[in-house]
């Protein structure tokens, strides 16, 4: 029921919102012309943000600071409970989304995805969001940069939604 | 971007790096083309609703709401709309609907605060209302992880759906915590002696 509904979101949505701008006699071809040329500036503008932020993520990435910072803090995580296969994940999660995915999928194909680490990590990718990726695109396109507490904030929801996601699957 | 340079340099595996480097600028450029097209169409649909009075109508559904997260935005903020467009978006997991009208909620508390404050002082600085606004999309709204799922039974989950539950749990709490955080903020900032912001 559930996932039939997520599969119809999207043309309803799409559909609603047309039917109605049609009773509503506007001129709906024209109107989605103005939005769409709208969001072209949008995307452009946020362009060098998300190009500068993702080359980062990826030197980061290929680099092995991660696996190694991983590892390093793989000991003292499993004192506190936390699985060793999500140091990295969690990790990457906070700059870089489709590198995340990728670590999920490798580690669906070691552990399965029923396990309580794949269960967890699932979860966890669930309740978080790309923390400096969003921020450097929303701030960037109003070009913000003194921040005050967004990153310390958006941080502490994260960690409540990493740690509920340990604490409900392991 | 520095440490993963220096790091490369150190453990001597510079190749990947550059080979990184060049990849995911290449990433986020296919990145960029693909959010041309479904950004763009999802702002020509909100435009048409936003013509229609449909925003009006959601933003005024969820006053309650926008009155205790955002106390600084009067009723008439041109931001309301934009705002209430993108948590709704955000909750059915609508991503690329949700980005423009972050975005464009982002570019009306900013014009509001410029013409509220002297030149020059708060041109950079983040108001209270963008922060929490930022935090609540980091925090995750959404209500069914639909992509998700569809990793799961990709990889042979006998049962994709069960995140479900869970996954509800911990985005409700992050987002739980993140309105208790930027709440406390606020009092913590009420509290101290004004300083011109």
């Amino acid at each position: 029921m559930m996932l039939w509904i997520s599969r119809m979101l999207i043309p309803l949505t799409v559909g609603y919102i047309i039917s109605f701008g049609l009773i509503s006699h506007r001129p709906v071809f024209d109107d989605f012309l103005d939005g769409a040329k709208e969001g072209l500036q949008i995307v452009v503008g946020v362009l060098p943000s998300l190009i500068g932020l993702m080359t980062a993520a990826g030197v980061l990435r290929s680099c092995g600071l991660i696996e190694a910072l991983g590892e390093a803090l793989a000991v003292p995580a499993a004192r506190i409970h936390f699985p060793a296969e999500l140091v990295s994940i969690t990790l990457v999660r906070l700059v870089s989304n489709s590198a995340a995915i990728g670590l999920l999928l490798d580690l669906f194909e070691r552990a399965g995805p029923d396990s309580p680490a794949g269960m967890a990590a699932s979860v966890m990718l669930c309740s978080t969001e790309t923390v400096f990726y969003c921020i450097s695109v929303y701030f960037g396109s109003v070009q913000i940069s003194k921040t005050r507490y967004t990153i310390p904030g958006a941080l502490v929801a994260t960690a409540a939604g990493i740690w509920a996601a340990v604490v409900l699957c392991c | 971007m520095l440490a993963g340079l220096i790091w490369g340099t150190v453990h001597g595996n510079l190749d990947q790096v550059t080979q990184g480097l060049i990849e995911s600028s290449k990433e986020a450029v296919t990145l960029g083309i693909t959010m041309l097209g479904v950004l763009s169409f999802w702002n020509g649909i909100l435009e048409i609703a936003r013509r229609a009075g449909l925003i009006d109508w959601l933003s005024v559904q969820m006053d309650p709401v926008l009155d205790f997260l955002f106390p600084e935005l009067s009723r008439s903020h041109p931001a309301r709309g934009p705002i209430a467009v993108n948590i709704a978006a955000n909750l059915l997991g609508l991503g690329m609907a949700a980005m423009p009208a972050g975005i464009e909620a982002m570019r009306a508390m900013k014009t509001e605060t410029e013409q509220h404050s002297q030149p020059d002082t708060a041109e950079s600085i983040a108001t209270s209302s963008m922060c929490t606004f930022l935090i609540l999309n980091i925090s995750s709204l959404q209500l069914v992880p639909i992509n998700m799922i569809a990793y799961r039974s990709q990889y042979g989950s006998a049962e994709p759906a069960v995140i479900v539950g869970p996954a509800l749990v911990a985005t409700a709490l992050s987002t739980l915590t993140a309105v208790v955080f930027c709440k406390s903020m606020d009092l913590f900032q009420a509290g101290r002696t004004v300083r011109p912001r």
